[in-house]
């Protein structure tokens, strides 16, 4: 073996990092028919459509029947399963090989709250709601409500799931959010806000007075009032009491129904995926998602890591490269090989941040389970790209 | 090229298109030379603190950085409960009611469900900051503002409409008629930061339409994270199309003494080098038609380097110093 020109001594080639976590046995997930419903989490960004779509391929043509729900796909990448409209209902895919079935749907936040509403209640009570000033924005514009329309939805899918047999995995793609905690939080969160003892107060006449609510009116009750009043209109206050009196009427308390569609999630035979790309923002939403998981006793399937950087040439490593380039242009020749030495360079010098940043989020998390994906030229936007990206997933091609 | 009179830059893109970094580069960009900038963070997220590598910003405004050629950049986190406390003392004399009201829930309450309130909320506390004025001078001489992504600006800045529905009269429909006057003044402008890649320009696309559509103000768009060709487009098309010279990359790996290590051969290394700038040119090509993409917006276009090694301080300066070469000053 030849001494590289310019030693690069005591340094280890980047492409040797220290022990990797173990790799993911994806179709050991999806094959195992326990396996109802698989949630792929992450921050905004980092591919989780993509995963989810991918994932839901794979599942279907090793023959699982899989309904696939994503948010916000790309374009191409929706028009590639067949989702030109966005009407809220699972569409099949049609291109998929073997005897599994998939089917695709985009979630309409409005329209899954609309719906919950008619459901649940006859037309006229119906229409008043749905003609709610304060409905109106709650369903289309609170922070929220994209995630708790999500895990509703699912709810929804998951029953005719079980009840007319229609499919038996579900993958459920989450709403872009900064965090990926915001998807766990957001029911919760929006169940309190309106099951809370502030709207209890304010809707107090609405509802049959309860224990000790005569205290708290006395003290504080008038000066909420007048104080909302002034600052956000009388009309929202009534339009206000009037929503939650009637939406509690159809369905109890927002707190319980959120609670509900939480413990879905808690399921037997619900995984979940966090999704992240080899960077330090992503990474850091990863760790917390992974973590709450804990906390939550939730399933956690393992990680995918989307966009990580690969390289035929491992062996060559971003000081020989450059070296290498510098010898070229001292002696003025060989241009094109001296751009395609700094080239590799550049990819050698992402591969080892990204190599660093994985790996520090493995030694927080050892028993985390890793599946990576490479950066791919251009974006995934057919069948047979998503199907490639199953490959990676199930560790059948590696980078 | 920009207007040098633009006093209040709000800078918006899709999640993941490094809009907080681009938003705290021109904040730096726009402090050189002298001058005082405000950068503006709404979204709770202590984005400003980790680039700028300082303590989480409290609710009020603080030095966190000293700009190239002197020239101070503040920060500040805005706090949309602690902003609704400020106007129940500003306009009703309530701050200890607004206490109380904060102890019951109510201000979290207002501030998350009431529509648009959290956003009159938010963005009259940085129009004030853009209008405040010390001995008949302007306190900041630029404020800029690390906005929601482009989904969500549109709404965002245009709180007036949704306020003019829940409030026909009174402090809160001036207040919103104030910050209005502000966001579609002539010295406001709304920049767009994106990345060559599909649904971030799709997205940048609809949000100067959206923008066109609400007549708000757009500026500029940034295009972050470009890399730089090192092909030319010769050799991006030979490789592409797999014809760029084996023989001579090969002797001219062996004359600069490159071999690879681990007993690989150096055929075997030629064809990685390939491989990789097969891929490099099929990127390019991708960039280059997002790009075309972008021209027909007639807006101006900036760009941005991809920064190796993550950011840093230092290279934010150089971000700065990027923008300001390319007009944004």
């Amino acid at each position: 073996m030849t001494t590289p020109a310019k030693k690069s001594r005591g340094r280890a080639t980047p492409a040797a990092p220290p022990a990797r976590p173990a790799t993911w046995d994806v179709d050991a997930l999806i094959d195992n028919e326990a396996t109802r419903i698989i949630v792929c989490c992450g921050s905004g960004g980092v591919g989780k459509t993509t995963t989810a779509a991918a994932l839901g391929l794979r599942a279907a043509e090793r023959g699982r029947r899989v309904c696939v729900m994503t948010i916000d796909p790309a374009r191409r990448l929706a028009q590639s399963m067949g989702l030109t409209e966005l009407d809220n209902e699972p569409r099949p895919v049609s291109g998929v090989q073997g005897d599994g079935e998939l089917s695709a749907m985009m979630l309409d936040m409005k329209r899954t709250f609309d719906e919950m509403v008619e459901g649940h209640a006859d037309a006229d009570r119906a229409e008043q709601i749905l003609s709610n000033p304060f409905y109106q924005a709650l369903s289309s514009s609170f922070a929220g409500t994209q995630e708790y329309m999500a895990m509703e939805k699912l709810g929804r899918l998951r029953a005719t799931a079980d009840s007319e047999g229609t499919w038996d995995l579900i993958i459920v793609d989450t709403p872009p959010s900064r965090s990926a905690l915001d998807f766990l939080d957001a029911p919760a969160r929006m169940g309190s806000f309106l099951d809370g003892r502030f709207i209890r107060l304010l809707t107090a006449p609405a509802r049959s007075a309860g224990k000790g609510l005569g205290r708290i009116v006395s003290t504080g009750f008038g000066m909420f009032t007048s104080v909302l009043t002034k600052v956000i209109g009388g009309q929202v206050l009534k339009d206000l009491q009037a929503f939650v009196g009637a939406f509690e009427a159809l369905f109890g308390g927002f707190r319980e129904r959120a609670e509900a569609t939480y413990s879905l999630l808690q399921e037997e035979g619900t995984s979940f995926v966090v999704v992240a790309v080899p960077e330090r923002d992503a990474l850091r939403e990863a760790s917390y998602f992974v973590e709450r998981l804990k906390a939550d006793q939730m399933p956690l399937a393992g990680l995918v890591l989307n966009r990580v950087q690969a390289t035929g040439a491992p062996m060559l490593s971003e000081e020989q490269a450059l070296a290498g380039a510098e010898r070229l242009e001292e002696a003025e020749e060989g241009e094109l090989t001296s751009a395609l030495l700094h080239l590799h360079a550049q990819r050698m010098a992402t591969l080892s941040r990204q190599h660093h940043l994985a790996d520090r989020f493995s030694g927080a998390h050892p028993g985390v389970a890793v599946a990576e994906v490479p950066a791919f030229a251009g974006d995934v936007h057919d069948l047979e790209g998503l199907r490639q990206v199953g490959r990676f997933l199930a560790g059948e091609l590696s980078r | 090229m920009a207007r040098d009179d633009i006093r209040l830059h709000v800078v918006s893109g899709k999640g993941g298109t490094g809009k907080t970094t681009v938003a705290a580069a021109l904040a730096l960009a726009l402090a050189t030379g002298g001058r005082r900038t405000l950068l503006v963070e709404v979204e709770g997220r202590q984005g400003i603190a980790q680039l700028f590598d300082v303590p989480p910003l409290p609710y009020s405004e603080r030095k966190v950085a000293v700009a190239p050629g002197g020239g101070d950049v503040y920060a500040l986190a805005i706090d949309a409960e602690e902003a609704m406390l400020d106007y129940l003392d500003m306009f009703y004399s309530l701050r200890r009611a607004g206490s109380a009201l904060r102890r019951m829930g109510a201000i979290e309450f207002a501030t998350t469900i009431a529509p648009g309130l959290r956003d009159v909320l938010l963005t009259g506390k940085f129009c004030e900051a853009v209008k405040r004025q010390e001995g008949g001078e302007f306190v900041y001489d630029a404020v800029v503002v690390d906005a929601p992504p482009t989904g969500r600006v549109t709404r965002f800045l245009n709180v007036n409409r949704e306020v003019a529905d829940i409030a026909k009269v009174g402090p809160i429909r001036n207040q919103a008629d104030s910050v209005m006057r502000v966001i579609n003044s002539p010295h406001t402008a709304v920049h767009l930061v994106t990345l060559l890649e599909e649904m971030p320009v799709q997205e940048t696309i609809d949000g100067v339409e959206a923008l066109h559509d609400n007549g708000l103000p757009s500026g500029q768009i940034i295009v972050n994270m470009l890399r730089t060709p090192l092909l030319d487009d010769d050799e991006l098309a030979a490789a592409s199309d797999d014809t760029l010279d084996r023989d001579a990359i090969t002797a001219d790996l062996k004359a600069a003494g490159v071999i690879g290590r681990r007993g690989a051969t150096t055929a075997a290394l030629v064809e990685a080098l390939l491989d990789e700038a097969r891929d490099h040119a099929e990127r390019v090509e991708l960039e280059r038609q997002e790009r075309d993409r972008l021209d027909p917006l007639g807006l101006p276009i900036v760009s941005l380097p991809l920064v190796d090694g993550g950011i840093d301080l230092t290279a934010l300066y150089d971000l700065a110093t990027q923008l300001r070469e390319q007009g944004l000053r």
